[in-house]
């Protein structure tokens, strides 16, 4: 039985999504490099940081790459503060462009950011006015109640056939709902509390978050969000059906299976399925 | 029995995929790479710090203040970046003297160039400010500054009416003897904020902070905010001046505007 899945506004959408946050992810990671320190409050005290990624000489003379986090030293040689034979923050393969260059990396994010927020703008206008939003995105009361059932079946990989696989379940509203409305536009107002300009106008923005070098510890905690929502993603949508679930976001249509041996899934027969 | 040596095919395929994985991303990064290194990418990429500075200016009003804050906020250190003592003979010779054979040019198109020693830039009238300073790399710090109003000396020399950017030449050469040089449009030269700095945390500027003046230009980047200043002059492009965009900085492609 094959359903349309994804109109094709969420498709475009989709795919530029992917590619922004792909350059943003990277050239962030580059930008982060330039000072590879995260602060809360407004200064950034050096003493003083709550994230830190440094190389250190041991006393044999060896370079270690050391992240400490609240005070507590990791060793991190070869990923994070030293890697490659430099002193880093994240490794090349992690940022946009490869090597040291701020100038470029602001470049390509800034730049990116533009297209990430008009996708994420015209995404939000096009799931309200369509109903998209409401229909299928926010996790309605009967979602909520089976919370727990939903959950165990998604820990233990068994994944709904039948007529239930037509709509998202209550972990996927949620997810997509906390990133397309939550995780979206905490990012996009953490960039702009950065933005020394835009607080001159706006000052009430970065004290939101408790200053702006809070705010930059928040853009990115929050862009480790999307990591982990992206892997978790990429996880279900490899172990639901790699083939179908690319299918649908690519072409639109969706294939159901239908409950096999189940009897609580009520089976809609396509007429052309 | 051990099977070390028997491969089975979900092996095989997962090494596949790996592998397929790692060489996709290997050729995306090479890509982006060669992207950056091309002339016209960057180009592109620059079209959006347009909009960026027209938003910009459309959202925060010229007139906007940066936001002051108490002593209280004042940061324990604040660092010194860039150059923190500038190696020319000349620039060593004026601090040996305590800058009193400094002297500030202004010049370019104004009705009457002038110049002004250190006492005579702290008679003018001054503002004092709390600010917070964000580098372009992404650390702030706070600082309490004391300087002369750029716009009293603008009223001084009378710029003529083709002027339309202050440029500050500094007194630091890089390695490759390039001078620093900055440069800021009339509305911020005339932001009640824009000073030319003398004194920072109450006391004289000292040399790895810009001795014996630098500007002052809040709600812009680090880098907009030039040290070791010896001589102003007023213009009606930038573009005849080093790489032609309008400071040290931005002719190594970094963003004139300096707002995000
Ligand atoms: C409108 C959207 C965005 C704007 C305006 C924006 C702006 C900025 C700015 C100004 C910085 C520099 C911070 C600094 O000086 O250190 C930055 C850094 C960074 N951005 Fe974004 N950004 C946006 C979206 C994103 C997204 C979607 C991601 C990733 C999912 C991301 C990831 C990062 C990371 C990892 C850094 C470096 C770490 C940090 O400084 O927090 N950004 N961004």
């Amino acid at each position: 039985m094959h359903v349309y899945r994804h109109t094709w506004p969420v498709r475009l959408g989709h795919w530029l999504n992917l590619l922004c946050l792909f350059v943003l992810i990277m050239s962030g990671l580059q930008i982060f490099n330039a000072h590879p320190a995260l602060y809360w409050g407004d200064r950034s005290d050096r003493d003083r940081p709550f994230l830190s990624m440094r190389a250190v000489i041991t006393e044999s003379g060896e370079r270690r790459g050391i992240t400490t986090v609240w005070g507590h030293p990791f060793d991190t040689t070869g990923v994070l503060g030293y890697s490659s034979g430099m002193r880093r923050g994240f490794p090349s393969w992690a940022t946009l462009p490869g090597p040291q260059w701020l100038a470029m990396g602001r470049r390509w994010h800034l730049f990116f950011a533009w297209i990430f927020v008009v996708n994420g703008l015209l995404f939000w206008l096009y799931a309200l006015f369509s109903r998209h939003f409401w229909k299928d995105l926010v996790p309605k009361w009967n979602d909520l109640r089976h919370i727990g059932r939903d959950l165990w079946r998604h820990l233990t990989f068994h994944h709904p056939t039948g007529e239930e696989a037509r709509h998202y379940n209550v972990m996927q509203k949620m997810a997509y709902t906390g990133i397309v409305f939550g995780i979206g536009p905490l990012i996009v107002l953490t960039g702009l509390s950065m933005s020394p300009a835009f607080d001159a106008a706006f000052p009430w923005l970065p004290d939101l978050f408790g200053g702006r070098q809070s705010a930059r510890t928040v853009h990115f905690l929050a862009c480790f969000a999307f990591v982990g929502f992206a892997v978790v993603h990429l996880v279900m949508v490899a172990t639901t059906g790699l083939v179908n679930n690319l299918r649908s976001m690519v072409t639109g249509w969706f294939v159901i299976e239908q409950g096999g041996g189940t009897d609580d899934a009520q089976v809609f027969q396509d007429p052309n399925g | 029995m051990t099977r070390r040596f028997s491969k089975t095919p979900t092996v095989d395929r997962r090494r596949f995929l790996t592998r397929a994985l790692q060489a996709t991303g290997f050729l995306l990064l090479a890509g982006c790479d060669s992207l950056s290194r091309s002339d016209w990418f960057p180009q592109l990429l620059g079209k959006t710090e347009n909009a960026s500075e027209k938003v910009q200016r459309l959202l925060s009003p010229r007139q906007a203040m940066a936001k002051e804050f108490t002593p209280d906020d004042l940061s324990p250190v604040f660092p010194a970046n860039g150059t923190s003592n500038p190696e020319s003979e000349a620039y060593q010779a004026l601090a040996k003297n305590g800058f009193a054979d400094w002297k500030l040019e202004i010049g370019g198109l104004v009705h009457d160039p002038a110049s002004f020693s250190l006492d005579e830039l702290r008679a003018f009238p001054s503002r004092t400010q709390i600010t917070r300073h964000d580098c372009v790399e992404g650390w702030s710090a706070i600082a309490k500054w004391k300087g002369a109003r750029l716009s009293a000396l603008l009223e001084r020399v009378r710029p003529l009416p083709s002027a339309r950017y202050v440029v500050f030449h500094c007194a630091d050469p890089d390695e490759d003897g390039q001078p620093y040089y900055e440069s800021i449009d009339f509305e911020d030269a005339h932001h009640p904020q824009t000073i030319l700095a003398y004194e920072i945390n109450d006391t004289a500027l000292p040399i790895q902070h810009g001795a014996p003046i630098r500007l002052r230009v809040e709600r812009q980047l680090g880098y907009k905010q030039a040290k070791y200043l010896m001589q102003i002059e007023l213009v009606e492009s930038v573009e005849s001046i080093a790489g032609g965009r309008g400071g040290y900085w931005e002719d190594r492609g970094y963003e004139w505007y300096a707002g995000i």
